[in-house]
């Protein structure tokens, strides 16, 4: 239990992926101008990439593993990340209409996240078991909103602000951004990870 | 045959410059900061990127006309991530050190934005031919990109450049530049250093032109008070 509790909260905090793993980059800078949208993307990852871990981990140890094909891994689990965001819209399209309408225009950018990928290819990497693995990815996920709406925060308030025309918009942002990953660094050497 | 010559050359240098995937279109920006702590790793980054780019290139211009229209994104995907998986193995086999250095990163080439994007806009519309130069000016541009990224960071955060001692004596280094926030502070600025040149270029340009006061641009910058002091 004191595993899973390190994993989750190093997966937060220590190893925040967009902040000290630039995992997700992109719609990072995309999506984070509001808090809105920044809650929206940030439910929808959440959900992919706990969903993904599972399906990726299942993935890789009844069919890339027994059959020796553990060179495919990329490949496989890019297309199964695919069909599983495919899959949930579909989903969320005829069962939850209201939570698909929230989620709508975000989901089909997930694909492209990197951070839903890497997420599945570190729960290789470190052996996960498939209940470390499933933690790894909702954490990693949290972890990834919680610094797009820190962000967003940060980024109404720059709004207003008076800025060198050579600095308006993505170099402030980008600025401002790695102000805040000044305090994510600070939590590296938390638990000694 | 000369026309031809000249887009040929101007397909090549696009991605270089003008369209510098990463410092003008801000596409890749993931391998931009997490790789370039140090000027070796942002060059075996680009050469990869490159590989991958240039092989998917080839791959989609070929089967562009077979490919239906509704399946193109799932099959682009696809040729994407098998060039990947050989640039891993490659790297793997040949390349330890570089293999180690940029770990996650290798397979995450298949979600660089760049190379889906030259897919879509480029390979699916253009000869082999044009697509090769396409892939070779925007790898360039790419790794140009990574190289000033990682010279800047590794200079500034390790005191070295490629490994080579440079700054021993004149500065220490600042360690915050090869961590993460370095990557994002020295990104920002390398941008605003491309808006104030790039803005200085078009001022130029209005003066030469004898432009008058009501154009967009001036009066964007005038209602916003922005002065640089």
């Amino acid at each position: 239990m004191k595993e899973i509790i390190l994993i989750a909260v190093s997966a937060i905090l220590v190893e925040n992926f967009v902040l000290t793993k630039f995992l997700g980059i992109c719609p990072f800078l995309g999506v984070s101008k509001k808090s809105s949208t920044a809650i929206g993307m940030g439910g929808a990852v959440v959900f992919v990439m706990t969903l993904s871990s599972i399906v990726t981990w299942s993935v890789n140890e009844y069919l890339l593993k027994p059959y020796d094909l553990a060179y495919l891994q990329t490949i496989a689990f890019i297309l199964v990340i695919a069909a599983l965001v495919q899959f949930v819209e579909t989903v969320l399209k005829k069962f939850m209409p209201a939570l698909y309408k929230a989620l709508g225009i975000y989901l089909p950018l997930i694909t492209t996240n990197c951070a839903v990928l890497g997420a599945a290819l570190l729960n290789m990497e470190r052996n996960y078991t498939l209940v470390q693995a499933t933690v790894f990815g909702f954490a990693a996920a949290v972890g990834f909103t919680l610094a797009l709406i820190l962000f967003s925060g940060v980024r109404e308030r720059m709004e207003t602000s008076d800025i060198p025309i050579a600095f308006q918009g993505l170099p402030i942002t980008l600025i401002a951004a790695a102000l805040v990953s000044v305090a994510f660094v600070g939590f590296s050497g938390l638990f000694g990870i | 045959m000369a026309k031809a010559k000249g887009k040929s050359f101007a397909v090549l240098t696009n991605g270089l410059i003008k369209e510098n995937p990463v410092l003008r279109l801000v596409l890749g920006t993931c391998p931009t900061l997490a790789v370039t702590t140090m000027a070796k790793n942002a060059i075996g980054m680009g050469i990869a990127a490159t590989f991958v780019l240039l092989g998917s290139n080839i791959v989609i211009s070929l089967i562009r006309k077979i490919v239906p229209n509704k399946v193109r994104i799932p099959v682009f995907i696809t040729v994407i991530a098998g060039f990947t998986t050989i640039v891993q193995m490659l790297l793997h086999a040949y390349a330890q050190d570089i293999y180690r250095e940029l770990g996650i990163f290798i397979p995450l080439i298949v979600v660089n934005c760049i190379i889906l994007a030259r897919a879509e806009m480029f390979a699916c519309k253009n000869s082999v031919g044009l697509s090769i130069l396409d892939a070779l000016g925007m790898g360039a541009g790419f790794t140009l990109a990574l190289l000033i990224m990682g010279s800047i960071r590794e200079i500034l955060g390790a005191g070295t450049w490629f490994g080579l001692p440079l700054t021993k004596d004149i500065f220490d280094p600042a360690v915050l530049m090869i961590l993460p926030p370095g990557g994002f502070l020295a990104f920002g600025f390398i941008i605003a250093a491309i808006n104030k040149f790039s803005a200085l270029k078009i001022r130029n340009k209005e003066i030469a032109s004898g432009c008058g006061l009501n154009c967009p641009g001036c009066s964007a910058s005038g209602s916003n008070g922005g002065d640089p002091s």
